[in-house]
């Protein structure tokens, strides 16, 4: 099932009226979701992300805007209309049912026409719970799983009506990291397996990245890019989506463009062609993007090394950077091999890897070698 | 270490266990023992014999036997009554977003009135007197009714002003506990109820009444209980001498039988507050058997 927003908008009441006006949560939001997709919607925690899919399901109702699954306007449709299994951040199963009556649940509320008999409705549980593979755990309480068997109950509760969407919230977050891993992995299976529109909602760029067929990247209510995961990684629209995605984070600094050149502070690194004349830009770039060479334009003064197996991590300092952290982070092959007895460490970049943004708007500055 | 950390802590214990025990568990322990002497006295501290007389002349007294009949009738009707009501009470407080505060200190209002002014305003709905007959009388003579002396009539009458009393009286503790029990409900779950197409009923017996079960099961026991000791409220509304007004209770029978005009009897009344003892824990147990059973883990 196709979903697409158009102008989607949602406005709420500012609490403290003393500010007035409303608080713009989701703002302005047109695009369409192709059939059949794995689609993260990514940013950091209160850029509207839950809201949009609160949205989608239908819990809340758009200020202006409408929502479209396939050719259907479910734009003033209630939720339970819609067709939408939703996984909730917490999960949210009954904690006085057995997994078994969790997942039957939805099914005891299908009326007239759909309603399903008692021997239709367990053959629905027991192949969501197979689905999800919980098929052991039906008779156990909710308190007596693992956060991950939890999550894989909401799951199987989501997809035992046969949604037509199925909406997941933060549904890594509350499991610890091995854990993370083993089930981002389960919802890519699941999702490939039933071929169910899906929209995940996360605020970890890992976990969109690795499992999504594509990302939205948002910021305080407004869509930043949209596109495949590598990508929007590799061609940012702006300052913004290339710091959120990567880690360790893209390297920032203060730059120019002059005399057919692109300068990192003093250093000039690469000369480049672009239309945007002479002016002062943020230069950006990826940890991989550098190349240790001793006569390398750009000169950092040297930290430490951290060797983790296939790469080394190097971590240097420059006057022109700006990262929180004071430090560039550069991850090289460890066959390379840096005297540390020297003070400095000389750079070359990919050009690939650079990517140079207006100071004013951050937005991206194309250029050529 | 161990020892002194432990003395140190019965040490604190101490003023809580002395008085506790001086006013609370030697007197427990003292009414059992009287209540199988026979005949005790206070002022000569002697006794004529010991065993279950005391039992049997309690049980055959129809004063008791009437007290008995009252109370469990109380019980029976205002637990649940005013457990429903304070329950469809609190859902619509907790349903409704303007004035809510408002309408939740009104509903709390009976609680922090004081009972001699609750008193007078039964009175006015209620009480017979030379100038009139009462509010609600006025009510049923306005519908072409005849007045009913509700304090001093017929005996289904008192009992319904009684009833109506008692559930007005514990009605705001039931609604401030039920709003809080409402108010603890993850909202998350409704949403995903909603998103499931789950009926406004089927939420509630599905999800509200489930969830909150543990505050509904402490609120019937403790109301049992109440219900069981009721007295005060009796004198309230029907004055001291119950037993002529036919509204008399167990712990009414009681206190009549140690100081009213039938006075002077320590040994009946140790011997039905033992019998009063024995029905508030038995329900007690059910209760809590039936509410380990149903209620989530």
């Amino acid at each position: 099932m196709k979903i697409v927003l158009k102008n989607l908008t949602k406005k709420f009441p500012n609490r403290n009226k003393k500010q007035g006006g409303d608080v713009i949560a989701v703002n302005n939001f047109d695009f369409e979701i192709p059939d059949g997709k794995l689609v993260g919607l990514l940013g950091p925690s209160g850029c509207g992300k839950s809201t949009t899919l609160n949205l989608i399901s239908g819990l809340e109702k758009p200020t202006e805007g409408k929502i479209f699954f396939g050719d259907d306007d479910v734009t003033s449709l209630p939720a339970q209309n819609r067709g939408v299994g939703l996984v909730f951040q917490s999960y949210a199963l009954y904690p006085h049912l057995t997994v078994f009556k969790n997942i039957r649940f939805p099914l005891e509320n299908l009326r007239g026409e759909d309603k399903l008999s008692k021997e239709e409705m367990e053959k629905r549980v027991k192949e969501a719970a197979a689905l999800v593979q919980i098929d052991e755990l039906l008779e156990r309480k909710p308190s007596e799983l693992s956060g991950g068997q939890q999550q894989r109950v909401a799951i199987a509760r989501a997809l035992v009506k046969a949604p037509r969407v199925l909406l997941l919230d933060e549904p890594l977050s509350n499991l610890d990291a091995r854990l993370r891993l083993q089930t981002r992995e389960e919802i890519r299976r699941i999702q490939k397996k039933t071929d169910i529109t899906t929209i995940f909602v996360t605020h970890d760029q890992d976990e969109a990245m690795s499992i999504c067929d594509l990302i939205v990247v948002m910021k305080s209510g407004e869509m930043m890019q949209m596109g495949k995961p590598q990508d929007v990684y590799d061609d940012p629209v702006n300052l913004f989506v290339a710091k959120f995605l990567g880690t360790p984070p893209i390297n920032v600094f203060e730059g120019k463009i002059g005399n057919g050149g692109l300068y990192i502070g003093k250093d000039r690194v690469m000369d480049i062609k672009t239309s945007s004349g002479d002016k002062e830009v943020f230069v950006a770039v990826r940890p991989e993007g550098f190349i240790l060479d001793e006569n390398g334009p750009l000169k950092c003064e040297l930290g430490r090394l951290e060797v983790m197996g296939r790469d080394v991590s190097i971590v240097s300092k420059h006057d022109a950077l700006l990262n929180d952290s004071g430090n560039i982070r550069s991850i090289v092959n460890s066959d390379n091999t840096v005297d540390l007895s020297l003070s400095h460490v000389g750079f070359s970049l990919k050009k690939h890897k650079v990517f140079v943004f207006d100071k004013e708007t951050e937005e991206r500055i194309r250029f050529e070698v | 270490m161990v020892k002194q950390s432990q003395l140190k802590g019965w040490l604190y214990l101490l003023p809580a266990i002395l008085f506790l025990g001086a006013f609370m568990i030697y007197p427990l322990f003292d009414v059992f023992v009287y209540s199988f002497e026979e005949g005790y006295n206070f002022a000569s501290q002697s006794y004529f014999g010991t065993g279950s007389y005391n039992y049997a002349y309690v049980l055959r007294d129809p004063y008791f036997i009437s007290a008995l009949k009252n109370t469990f009738i109380i019980v029976i009707i205002t637990v649940p009554l005013s457990t429903i009501i304070a329950l469809l009470i609190s859902l619509g407080l907790s349903s409704i977003k303007p004035l809510k505060d408002l309408f939740q200190t009104i509903y709390f209002l009976p609680y922090v009135t004081n009972t001699l002014a609750v008193g007078l305003v039964f009175m006015i709905l209620f009480k017979k007197t030379a100038y009139s007959d009462g509010l609600i009388n006025m009510f049923i003579n306005f519908f072409g009714g005849k007045s009913v002396d509700f304090i001093t009539g017929p005996y289904w009458a008192k009992m319904f002003v009684m009833c109506f009393y008692t559930i007005w009286v514990v009605l705001p503790f039931k609604i401030l506990i039920l709003t809080s029990a409402l108010a603890s409900v993850p909202k998350v779950y409704y949403s995903a109820a909603e998103v499931d197409g789950t009926r406004s009923i089927d939420m509630f017996f599905k999800i509200t009444l489930p969830m909150i079960s543990p505050m509904v099961f402490y609120l019937i026991i403790t109301g049992f209980i109440g219900a069981f000791k009721a007295y005060s409220d009796e004198v309230a509304l029907f004055g001291t001498d119950l037993n002529s007004a036919g509204m008399n209770t167990i712990v009414g029978y009681i206190y009549d039988m140690l100081y009213g005009n039938s006075g002077g009897y320590p040994s009946y009344a140790s011997a039905a507050a033992i019998i009063l003892f024995a029905i508030v824990l038995t329900i007690t147990v059910i209760n809590l058997m039936v509410s380990r059973k149903t209620s989530i883990r």
